[in-house]
């Protein structure tokens, strides 16, 4: 990675993408928004992307198929016994 | 207004994932979380006599729920000898001995919320759908499971800017798909 202050756009959305799952270094996060700055494409993209992670967080959790399919199995199993 | 009626059938099918996000909001545990909502579905079924159709099965569901969870945390507490607040008391639907039962829960959604995030979660499946299967499952992988990069590139044998890559491709595409009615 070089030390320039200047980074390209390619750059700045690589770090933006970086920053959703906060792995971007201090440094980087310190040239995005000096990028940011004077670019209006990489703010609209940094917007959306920020957005995006927010939608990502409040989708709700579902269970995944293997336990839905082991919890009805047990579900029908106790279903039986009441019966 | 008409009567609910129970059919445990259905529950699996109808309940199951609205009762997960439920707990693991509340427990944080996705393992405690499964074993809480197969408990509140045994606990429904042994008390099916005592469904009096006032409320929605799936309210009825989560009343049981709630009780699980508060258990949940007391069989916890109770190994660090944590004070508990015990008041008795009475009412038109409900009695019982413990204060945290009355407690309004500050986490319970709104209809409205609910609804809305359900679509949300229908909109996301749907565009991750329509991505190439190979982004989307890296985007999967990353943003909802929360693997972490190196764990990701192990397991598909991909370097890490590849990763990236792959990552702006697919959330550029989730962008534009959700761009209609989430932006």
């Amino acid at each position: 990675m070089s030390s320039k202050i200047i980074i390209s756009c390619e750059e700045a959305n690589h770090v933006c993408d970086k920053t959703q799952y906060k792995e971007a270094t201090l440094w980087e996060k310190v040239k995005l928004n000096i990028h940011l700055i004077y670019c209006k494409a990489c703010r609209e993209y940094t917007k959306n992307n920020t957005k995006l992670s927010q939608l990502f967080k409040n989708k709700p959790a579902s269970l995944d198929a293997s336990s839905k399919e082991s919890l009805q199995a047990a579900f029908d199993k106790e279903l039986a016994n009441q019966q | 207004m008409p009567k609910h009626v129970i059919d445990p059938n259905q529950w699996i099918k109808l309940y199951s994932d609205y009762l997960f996000n439920y707990t693991i909001t509340r427990v944080n545990d996705s393992e405690k979380a499964k074993d809480l909502v197969q408990d509140t579905f045994f606990a429904g079924l042994k008390s099916m006599k005592n469904f009096k159709g006032e409320a929605s099965e799936r309210t009825w569901l989560i009343s049981i729920l709630k009780r699980k969870i508060i258990d949940h945390y007391r069989k916890i507490n109770s190994n660090k000898g944590k004070a508990e607040v015990r008041i008795s008391y009475s009412g038109d639907e409900s009695e019982g001995d413990w204060l945290e039962e009355r407690v309004a829960d500050p986490f319970d959604k709104t209809a409205e919320d609910t609804l809305e995030n359900t679509e949300l979660g229908y909109a996301i499946d749907n565009c991750l759908e329509k991505l190439p299967a190979k982004q989307a499952q890296v985007l999967e992988m990353k943003t909802i499971l929360n693997y972490e990069t190196e764990a990701i590139c192990n397991e598909l044998d991909i370097t890490a800017s590849n990763l990236w890559v792959i990552i702006h491709r697919a959330r550029t595409a989730m962008a534009s798909c959700l761009e209609k009615n989430w932006f």
